[in-house]
């Protein structure tokens, strides 16, 4: 092995990569195999659909400094395009089997990209660039917002809750090593996993993705070589309240029942995810919003009276172990 | 006598530049001129107004009396993006290194159509071979000497018709000291005009042809470096050194 690979090697920050598997592998002696696999797979399928709501907001907060709690709306939003686009198309659940659902989903996912896209547009517009480098401020006028958005959804969809069945073929579960796996979870993985693979080859292959992350780090010297940053922001903004919409819909698929809270009721969790991630940083919301899913199943399972509070135990420990959280952005 | 005249025509023009960063009043009518093809020092004790120049032209702090007109054309009203654009490349004094970004990335970056020029890269990697051995390495990952050539190479990755550089050796060994004035009178012989802040007065007298020297948002001294260099009394009073105690 050469200096140079010897180097490469250290610079990797194996503890905090070693944190995952490590937890997994802790909680097996205190159960069985199947239930140890069912909770692991349930408890990342969990973590894939935050990930969905989470990678958005750490995207903008690493990006623009922005906290929008607004980003609340968005998700429920998705929901409840979600439920929209589903009574439009109730063939496709019901008798259309893989390519149906499949179908199903895709337009629901499409509609809410779309739609939030749009709506988070004119968000930014509106209200976010009025409060750029005004963290108290942005925190008043995007509550403010988000009060406004979810009123806006009841006028729109009414108050009561909205039902959505999912389709025939993703309802149920699949026996895997004596693991009952729902089979709906095991698609929010592979939706989950796709959008972060794209969201890396675009962070990392694209010349639109190194903009993003070196503006991330030094907005100034992005702009010193000629790049407009208050466009890549507003783009950054409309990815950002998109992939909360994705992520509304398939929250909102996965619980059955949509309601305007829906959306507002997951922050918690997003900002404990993007706390332990590191602020800004989409590779650490990955991991963090897994952990976060693993942590809610195994505590439900080993100490069910825990369970309320394990996540803001693990935020604590990270963050006494990393006070900037596992994968911090560098800024200057 | 008329192509000599356009030949000597200043690129970079100051007229009574003031800035202003929030109450502070900082830069006080700020008057001076870069020649095209060679290098112009901008010198002065900490606290001058230096940096804020180069913010300033960069359009990084608003123009808020006096105008900057570069090859003639008015540039304190444009953004950044803009000035950069025109041809401007910019060096800050914290190199502007993106950390979490490799080498090429960094270098990437700042190509206007996300290629390179080989033929340029292998004129940079032949200055900085450095650069080549870490080229797909975090720029975090290197030394302060390292990062400041990073930052030389990215400005000059491509064909700019102005090169500002602030304080490359804040921090530096002298070794690499060495190096970075090699490459500096390498750029200026291949005819490359640059604009340098620089606080080490033997760098400034290796690399300078022009020199203004600034004090309290004012430039109190303009002429050719050579004569500063030659003259102890003049340093002393400008700067409050002299050249002896610094080589």
């Amino acid at each position: 092995m050469t200096g140079d690979q010897k180097s490469r090697l250290n610079a990797i920050d194996w503890p905090a990569y070693m944190l995952l598997p490590l937890f997994v592998l802790a909680a097996l002696p205190f159960m069985s195999f199947p239930t140890w696999l069912t909770l692991t797979i349930a408890g990342a399928a969990m973590g894939m659909m935050l990930f969905l709501m989470a990678s958005g907001l750490t995207l903008i907060f690493g990006l623009m400094d922005v906290i929008t709690f607004a980003h609340g709306a968005f998700i429920s939003l998705g929901a409840y395009l979600a439920t929209g686009v589903f009574a439009a198309l109730p063939g496709l659940a019901k008798t259309g089997g893989w390519p149906g659902a499949l179908a199903l989903l895709g337009a629901a996912l499409t509609v809410a990209i779309v739609v939030t896209g749009l709506v988070g547009w004119l968000f930014e517009i509106v209200i976010i660039r009025r409060v750029y480098g005004s963290h108290l401020r942005q925190i008043l006028i995007t509550v403010g917002g988000l009060i406004v958005a979810q009123e806006l959804i009841v006028v729109v969809w009414g108050a009561n809750p909205i039902p959505i069945e999912k389709p025939a073929v993703l309802q149920g579960s699949v026996t895997i090593f004596g693991a009952a796996i729902e089979v709906y979870r095991l698609v929010a993985v592979v939706i989950g996993i796709l959008v972060c693979a794209a969201l890396q080859f675009l962070l990392s292959k694209t010349r639109l993705g190194l903009m993003v992350r070196a503006g991330v780090e030094n907005i100034e010297m992005v702009e010193a070589l000629g790049f407009r940053v208050k466009r890549l922001f507003v783009g950054v903004f409309v990815a950002g309240t998109a992939l909360a919409g994705v992520g509304g819909v398939m929250w909102g698929v996965y619980q059955g029942l949509v309601t305007p809270a829906i959306g507002p009721e997951m922050m918690i969790l997003v900002f404990i995810i993007l706390i332990i991630g590191g602020m800004g940083s989409v590779g650490g919301a990955f991991i963090a919003a897994i952990l976060v899913g693993l942590t809610t199943n195994y505590a439900g399972f080993l100490a069910p009276k825990l369970a309320l509070g394990s996540n803001i135990l693990l935020m604590v420990a990270i963050l006494l172990w990393r006070p900037r959280g596992l994968f911090p952005l560098v800024k200057s | 006598m008329a192509e000599k005249l356009q030949a000597e025509a200043p690129l970079l023009v100051l007229e009574g530049v003031e800035t202003l960063i929030g109450a502070y009043h900082i830069l006080h009518g700020v008057d001076f001129s870069v020649r095209p093809g060679r290098v112009t020092m901008l010198l002065g004790r900490n606290g001058a107004g230096k940096t804020t120049t180069l913010r300033t032209i960069m359009g990084l702090w608003r123009t808020a009396k006096g105008r900057i007109l570069f090859d003639g054309k008015p540039i304190s009203g444009l953004e950044t993006p803009d000035i950069a654009r025109a041809g401007i490349a910019y060096v800050p004094e914290n190199m502007g290194i993106f950390s979490d970004l490799t080498v090429r990335e960094n270098m990437l970056l700042a190509t206007t159509g996300g290629r390179f020029d080989e033929a340029r890269l292998e004129m940079i990697f032949g200055f900085f071979p450095i650069l080549r051995t870490k080229w797909n390495d975090r720029a975090g990952l290197m030394s302060g000497g390292q990062k400041q050539m990073l930052a030389i190479a990215r400005a000059i990755v491509e064909e700019r018709r102005l090169l500002i550089v602030d304080e490359p050796t804040k921090g530096l060994a002298p070794a690499v000291i060495d190096h970075l004035i090699a490459c500096m009178n390498e750029l200026k012989a291949a005819n490359t005009t640059i604009l340098l802040v620089e606080q080490n007065f033997h760098m400034a007298c290796s690399v300078g042809d022009d020199v203004a020297v600034m004090d309290d948002g004012v430039i109190v001294h303009r002429g050719s470096m050579a004569e500063l260099a030659a003259d102890d009394a003049l340093q002393t009073r400008l700067l409050g050194l002299n050249l002896a105690s610094h080589q």
